[in-house]
């Protein structure tokens, strides 16, 4: 196609920096600017507010969760246990006399901890290596590319178990394998994200400046593809949370008696039959509620990003 | 003339003979809880059978009258006053099936991209026909009716075509199926929105030939909206020129062209080259200045910021629209005075001073790319070679998938030619590999490509953006850098103020000056410019063009000038070479080559081009288009096409070898030269 795009409009909304004329409204409405950045968009968006409130709460009982606590989550009272949701204990107490809401409250610290790590350390992990295969190219993709396709085959929880087994459990193997576990997910996405950006010409412009590839890869890509990986990001952090209470609550998490949703979930299962739903449902709904709440921030990122 | 008139004349016959009547329309768009007039009084009348162009930069509400006249405006926009009138019916005042059966049946609309208003997923053939069905026509006999009208717009086998889907078409073969579409409810009124700006100059030729031909066998009214001037004057009988949402010149479109009385419609004829003008006549004239905000409410002449000759009263009050004679209008206090308007920028003009014995800079010899890889191959470039003289410009013509890009790309180490390709820089050989070359062959050649929203890392800011090039070809740094960078700046008439922003904060035109300050900054000695003004409207394009004279002066640069506009490429170049499938034509000097004889190719592509003057020097048309460099034809690569082809059997057996017909002047064609002139001196039409 030789003629270009010269006298292209975008008839439906003035003002967008659509045509060559149009872009020069932008300069002249400078002050617009300010309105229209990312965060602004965001913090108009319910869903994201209404998502970022649960998370703050969830981040605030793990940080400052024994204070807030009216129990300890610890103290075993043998004279009242399966109680009821009661004035005294708002989400009743569990098989061992233990304050469910004090559970529940400081039981988000574990959780909160090893899912953002751990996602962090397979998004870092993810975005070299995506930035390799698809900058690179070639046999460096070539090979990668298979050996995310070998991990993508084998299920999660199988690859979690050998790992758990063969380390012992803590929260630095939690943190190590669902990291390692989401690295060729990241990878992949960043690599799609990454030929998009290698049809552009300010990349053989780099490279007629004479720039290394690390420099084309992390200083002139990485910035242009951070909102996939953050869109990426949240999307796995969301899995990460599942991942950690499944892990949990199969006994390879988190151990008793440290607070904990899912292993808390996996202790009390067995008396729900009895009737006594408090010791299972709250920590369920603290499960639901966290990953939905990571759910809407994630909806209304890749939203914002997409406009 | 109001709605009413019309309204008594049922299908447009009659009386007032008026297929589209606008009255004092205004469109005004809600953005962000604010109203925008976008669209101001906008008054103009077609004719049964007429042709309007409606003509204006990017941003002017073109394409928003066209959005208005069918209802198709965005949900935020909408006919804030005045009337509309097809055929006597108020398209504003019905409801929906009324609606539906205007858009069927009385108005129809051909778009830009042809590949955006056919469904991909469904057969060209069942997509015209179904315009037949909706008519209310069987199935086979639609489905005849689809097969008649393909070839009535003139694809050679309908039947063939309409068992394709959409993507097999070339941009050429789908804008014909568009147009067929939309003429298969033989409406009324045929609003073409900038139908052939996707399309190559020799296609665009052919489907002009054919819309102008089509008006007359249908006896339908155009509204044809483009940015383009020259395919305005070609195609339209009167000629309405769009600014900032307003109608400010109206009257028949050679008068219009020829005496336009108004001062934006002055300076934007004068940004365009004119027929034969060179660089050495002097700069361009351009329009200072910016487009007022769309919707900005103003109380004065909306051209008095941008106009040389805006007086007190322009600045007092908007001007009515004064009638200058029984057809034509302008909206200019002093229109009276546009003939000879100040001009913008001065005429002086520095020319480099080239050196009298050419000494060549680059030399290409058997340059080859081969694309591909077990056993599709194209062969993207075939043999090139030729000479870049030290301060001169070598324009680069040809359709597109001629090879012009993929010849820049294999000089600039983008692309590795095939083994046994020669290219030197001053006599020695350039590394194939850009990453693999030393500094001082970097610092030699750059580029400013044709798209700056693709070439400029719009993470970054202009005064990084302008400052690597500094530090990693010029090896500057601190104080120095920071005054070659101002230095710079300023040669491409950028502010200070520029530098602390990113591109997307840019207008079109200072993105392509970042562009240009980036190929500058090391101090390169060629320039490779990959049709650096295409993506740009023309009042920027000519500031651009004298920019890149300027600095041709200034830094003693050459360039490589790749452009489609054969006006562009005449106006800027010293010696012209025309490729086709990537062979070489043709090469000469410019003017030798503009004025022939020249290569029947060169030919070709210079009677596609539709020009201001209205001297349609319509010689020869190319048919159908560029064949496949997979398998490229046999013998002379042109001869598929070549309307001169010769009759001994000749070209379609050996290739032409290039030859010099003139000092300095090559071309690769089995036609003796004289012969050759004999027929283009005769306009003959073969």
């Amino acid at each position: 196609m030789i003629g270009g795009p010269a006298g292209y409009e975008i008839a439906g909304v003035p003002g967008s920096t659509g045509g060559p004329g149009g872009a020069e409204v932008t300069v002249a409405l400078a002050p617009r600017r300010a309105e229209s950045t990312p965060w602004r968009l965001l913090l108009r968006k319910p869903t994201f507010v209404a998502g970022a409130v649960i998370l703050l709460f969830w981040i605030a009982c793990a940080l400052f969760g024994s204070v807030i606590a009216p129990h300890s989550p610890f103290a075993q009272q043998l004279l009242a246990t399966n109680n009821a949701p009661s004035r005294a204990h708002l989400f009743g107490t569990d098989q061992l006399g233990r304050d469910m809401l004090s559970r529940v409250i400081v039981g988000a610290r574990g959780i909160l901890l090893i899912a953002p790590l751990a996602t962090l350390l397979g998004t870092a992990l993810g975005t070299a290596l995506g930035l390799a295969m698809g900058y690179l190219g070639g046999v460096i993709d070539l090979l990668v590319s298979r050996v995310v396709e070998a991990v993508l085959a084998l299920p999660f929880l199988i690859v979690a178990f050998l790992f758990i087994v063969a380390l012992g459990p803590s929260t630095t193997t939690l943190i190590v394998v669902i990291g390692f576990v989401f690295t060729p997910l990241i990878a992949r996405t960043v690599r799609s994200a990454v030929l998009v950006e290698s049809q552009l010409d300010y990349l053989s412009s780099a490279r007629l400046l004479g720039e290394k590839s690390a420099h084309i890869m992390f200083v002139e890509i990485l910035p242009n593809v951070v909102p996939a990986i953050l869109v990426e990001f949240t999307v796995r952090l969301g899995y990460a949370i599942f991942a950690v209470a499944t892990l949990s609550f199969l006994g390879f998490g988190i151990q008793p008696p440290t607070p904990d949703w899912g292993a808390d979930i996996a202790a009390n299962y067995g008396v729900l039959p009895a009737g006594y739903w408090w010791e299972t449902i709250f920590p369920a709904l603290a499960i639901a509620s966290l990953v939905i709440g990571v759910n809407l921030v994630t909806d209304a990122i890749e939203q914002v990003l997409a406009s | 003339m109001t709605a009413a008139d019309t309204a008594a004349a049922p299908g447009g016959t009659g009386g007032t003979g008026l297929t589209l009547a606008v009255e004092h329309m205004d469109v005004t768009y809600r953005v962000r809880g604010q109203d925008r007039r976008v669209l101001r009084d906008v008054s103009f009348q077609i004719g049964r059978n007429e042709s309007y162009g409606l003509v204006g930069e990017s941003g002017s509400g073109k394409s928003t009258v066209a959005l208005a006249l069918t209802r198709y405006l965005p949900r935020n926009g909408w006919v804030s006053s005045g009337t509309i009138s097809i055929n006597g019916i108020d398209p504003l005042a019905l409801g929906d099936a009324a609606l539906r059966e205007l858009r069927a049946r009385t108005v129809s609309m051909v778009y830009q991209e042809p590949g955006r208003a056919l469904n991909p997923s469904i057969k060209v053939g069942r997509q015209v026909a179904e315009v037949y069905e909706i008519a209310g026509l069987g199935r086979r006999s639609a489905l005849e009716s689809a097969e008649n009208m393909l070839r009535k717009v003139q694809i050679s086998d309908p039947g063939r075509v309409m068992e394709r889907y959409p993507h097999q078409l070339s941009g050429g073969m789908a804008q014909r199926a568009v147009i067929a579409m939309a003429l298969a409810a033989e409406p009324s009124l045929l609003i073409l929105d900038e139908p052939t700006t996707a399309l190559d100059a020799t296609v665009e030729a052919e489907v002009l030939d054919l819309v102008a031909a089509l008006r007359e066998e249908f006896d339908t009214s155009v509204l044809f909206i483009s940015h383009n001037l020259a395919v305005i004057a070609k195609m339209c009988d009167r000629v309405g020129v769009l600014y900032a949402g307003e109608l400010i010149e109206e009257g028949p479109a050679r008068e219009v062209f020829d005496q336009p009385r108004h001062p934006y419609t002055v300076g934007l004829l004068r940004c365009i080259p004119r027929r034969g003008q060179r660089k050495d006549h002097g700069r361009l004239d351009t329009i200072p200045g910016f487009l007022p905000a769309p919707g900005s409410v103003l109380n004065e002449c909306i051209f008095a910021a941008r106009c040389p000759i805006a007086e007190q009263q322009c600045r007092a009050a908007a001007p009515p629209a004064f009638a200058i004679s029984a057809t034509r209008s302008s909206r200019c206090y002093l229109h009276e005075l546009t003939v000879d308007l100040p001009r913008n920028t001065p005429v002086d003009v520095q020319l480099p001073s080239r050196h009298d014995a050419a000494e060549p800079i680059v030399r290409v010899a058997s340059l080859s790319k081969t694309f591909g890889s077990r056993g599709e191959t194209v062969k993207a470039l075939v043999g090139v070679d030729l000479v870049l003289e030290r301060g001169e410009t070598l324009g680069l013509v040809g359709e597109s998938g001629s090879g012009k890009t993929t010849l820049a790309r294999a000089l600039l180490g983008l692309i590795t030619p095939d083994e046994g390709s020669i290219v030197e820089l001053e006599g020695q050989p350039l590394g194939a590999d850009a990453r693999r070359r030393p500094r001082d062959q970097l610092k030699a050649l750059q580029i400013v490509f044709q798209n700056p929203d693709s070439a400029l890392n719009r993470r970054h800011t202009v005064r990084r953006l302008i400052s690597r090039p500094l530090s990693r070809l010029a090896g500057l740094s601190g104080a120095q850098l920071r005054e070659r960078l101002a230095d710079l700046v300023r040669s491409v008439r950028m502010e200070e103020r520029h530098l602390t922003l990113r591109p997307s904060q840019l207008s079109g035109g200072l993105k392509q000056r970042v562009a240009i300050a980036r190929a500058f900054g090391g101090g390169p000695r060629i320039v490779v410019c990959d049709e650096p003004t295409s993506a740009l409207d023309v009042s920027v394009q000519a500031a651009i063009l004298n920019l890149l004279v300027d600095l041709q002066a200034k830094e003693q640069v050459t360039y490589l000038f790749i452009s489609h506009d054969l006006g562009l490429v005449r106006y800027l170049s010293d010696r012209i070479a025309v490729l086709y499938l990537g062979r070489v034509m043709e090469i000469g000097p410019a003017e030798a080559v503009f004025a022939g004889p020249h290569h029947p190719y060169t030919e070709a592509l210079l009677s596609a081009v539709p020009s201001l003057d209205g001297q349609h020097a319509t010689r020869i048309r190319l048919h159908g288009e560029i064949p496949s460099a997979a398998d490229p034809p046999t013998g002379c690569v042109f001869h598929t096409r070549c309307p001169r082809r010769l009759t001994t059997g000749e070209c379609e057996s050996t290739e032409p070898p290039l030859l010099e017909v003139a000092p300095g002047h090559l071309m690769s064609c089995h036609i003796p030269i004289d012969q050759l002139q004999t027929l283009q001196n005769d306009g003959r039409v073969p």
